[in-house]
């Protein structure tokens, strides 16, 4: 489990240092990435797409957001999404695919979070424990908004909106004030995430395209 | 050398596969005598649905109760699903407010019973507020009085043996749950909504209520409830009429 070289896994090819760095530090110090996190990446990945695609397929039923405890047609809404309401079935596979893709992520973002801890990389490398960081301020923040705070937070208001969880943790739909505040929250997030997730693959491709896939997959650049 | 890291890595692959492979046997098996295992299992989606299922089973295995609201939560608006049973059967009973309408009652019972709408109206009755979370993402709060499914399972001698309460309506949408949730205090053949009897199209003259879960697991329009300790010779065999359609049976979520 060596980690001896820079392991950018959620800014590939970014300056590490800051924005004084040379543009390539890849090529000067030699990534190498642990098998468990490129295999815990690209389980993620397969899942994350899996959650969007299904999610979609769950909101067309009822493209429609609310705020508080209840809501329907007939009732005041927070927002109408300028999509059609589509009953045709697809909330079906939709549910079917969102749980399984759910469930990808959580046993393999729980992989990655316990061993990130475990070996202390998530200190070393941001928490900002190396002199001098080995990521930017900025970088930082994005990582722990999204690992600490989104990631969770979705997961949260996914539980919440369960009749069953809800029915054993009730607190966890009363903190957002009610079922449908929950489903909206879930949503926001959602939609943050998917920037975050197009922000992460376009800086992928202006960084060397090919490059940072094989060390996603090789686990070196070259 | 290399031969000989290669030869230790095939036996400890070998014997992790045969250890893995004897545990999720094991793991089957245990999944299969707590009831952990749902009847849409097969496939891929079936591997996500059995970890949900089997993870919110042991989670909710101390009866947890849904939340229940007030009188004034109760919403305007109950937006209705599907249309009356067009069934020549039904209109019938419909035209005569039920009066010769009977639940059977049958199955691996002691007892199978026949009754008609005043005998269950007669039983002792829960009345509770609670929300109905339609899968398409809509919910609503309403009131629902009933007679607790498992007090109709004490009448009619429900065998041990019994794993599964099948829901028949005069419609296609059959359902079934386990024996958890047919035994939940808060599981209900509703007679009555919101302070009067149950509109026909909210499901009269009687409908379930299964308040842990998804509102298209709550049948209208019940004719017929079995009591059985499997599902596979029933339909296609994956519990009811909702995973023959693309919808999970565990609707929990």
């Amino acid at each position: 489990m060596a980690n001896t070289g820079a392991d950018s896994a959620m800014f590939p090819g970014l300056p590490e240092t800051g924005a004084a760095a040379p543009v390539r530090p890849a090529e000067k110090v030699p990534l190498r990435r642990s098998a468990l996190v490129r295999v815990t990446h690209w389980m993620n990945a397969l899942g994350f797409i899996g959650l969007v695609i299904s999610g979609v397929a769950i909101l067309l039923a009822h493209p429609r957001l609310y705020w508080g405890e209840t809501g329907a047609v007939g009732m005041p809404s927070l927002l109408d999404l300028p999509l059609p309401f589509m009953l045709t079935g697809q909330s079906g596979w939709g549910r079917y695919l969102h749980f399984l893709s759910a469930w990808v992520c959580v046993i393999a973002g729980g992989i990655y979070v316990l061993h990130g801890t475990a070996t202390r990389r998530f200190a070393r490398d941001f928490a900002g424990q190396t002199e001098p960081p080995k990521y930017s301020m900025l970088q930082r923040l994005t990582y722990f908004a999204v690992v600490i705070f989104l990631f969770p937070l979705v997961v949260w208001t996914g539980l919440a909106m369960s009749p069953a969880i809800a029915s054993v943790f009730p607190f966890m739909v009363t903190v957002f004030g009610g079922q449908q505040s929950a489903r909206t929250v879930h949503f926001a997030v959602a939609c943050l995430l998917v920037c975050f997730f197009l922000a992460h693959v376009v800086m992928v491709t202006a960084t060397g395209f090919v490059a940072n896939m094989r060390g996603m997959i090789q686990g070196r650049e070259s | 050398m290399s031969g000989k890291i290669s030869r230790r890595k095939l036996i400890t692959a070998g014997l992790s596969t045969a250890a893995g492979a004897a545990g999720l046997v094991a793991a089957e098996r245990i999944a299969n005598r707590y009831g952990l295992i749902p009847p849409d299992h097969d496939g891929l989606y079936g591997a996500g649905e059995t970890l949900t299922y089997a993870s919110q089973r042991l989670l909710t295995a101390h009866a947890s109760m849904a939340r229940e609201f007030t009188r004034r939560d109760i919403s305007p608006v109950f937006p209705v699903n599907g249309p009356v049973p067009a069934r020549a059967a039904y209109q019938r009973l419909l035209a005569t407010e039920f009066s010769d309408w009977r639940l059977i009652v049958d199955g691996l019972v002691e007892r199978p019973a026949r009754f008609s709408l005043d005998q269950v109206k007669s039983y002792p009755s829960r009345t509770q507020i609670t929300e109905h979370t339609c899968e398409e993402g809509w919910s609503i709060i309403a009131e629902w009085t009933g007679v607790p499914v498992s007090y109709v399972l004490d009448l009619v001698g429900a065998s041990p043996r019994a794993r599964y309460v099948v829901f028949f309506p005069f419609d296609d949408a059959w359902e079934s749950i386990d024996m958890e949730d047919a035994r939940h205090p808060q599981t209900l053949l509703a007679y009555g909504m919101n302070g009067g009897v149950i509109p026909a199209e909210h499901g009269a003259p009687l409908r379930l209520r299964v308040a842990r879960q998804l509102g298209y697991k709550s049948v209208k329009y019940l004719s017929h409830v079995l009591v059985t300790d499997t599902l596979k010779n029933i339909g296609k065999g994956l519990g009811s009429a909702s995973p023959e359609v693309g919808y999970a049976w565990y609707a929990g979520i």
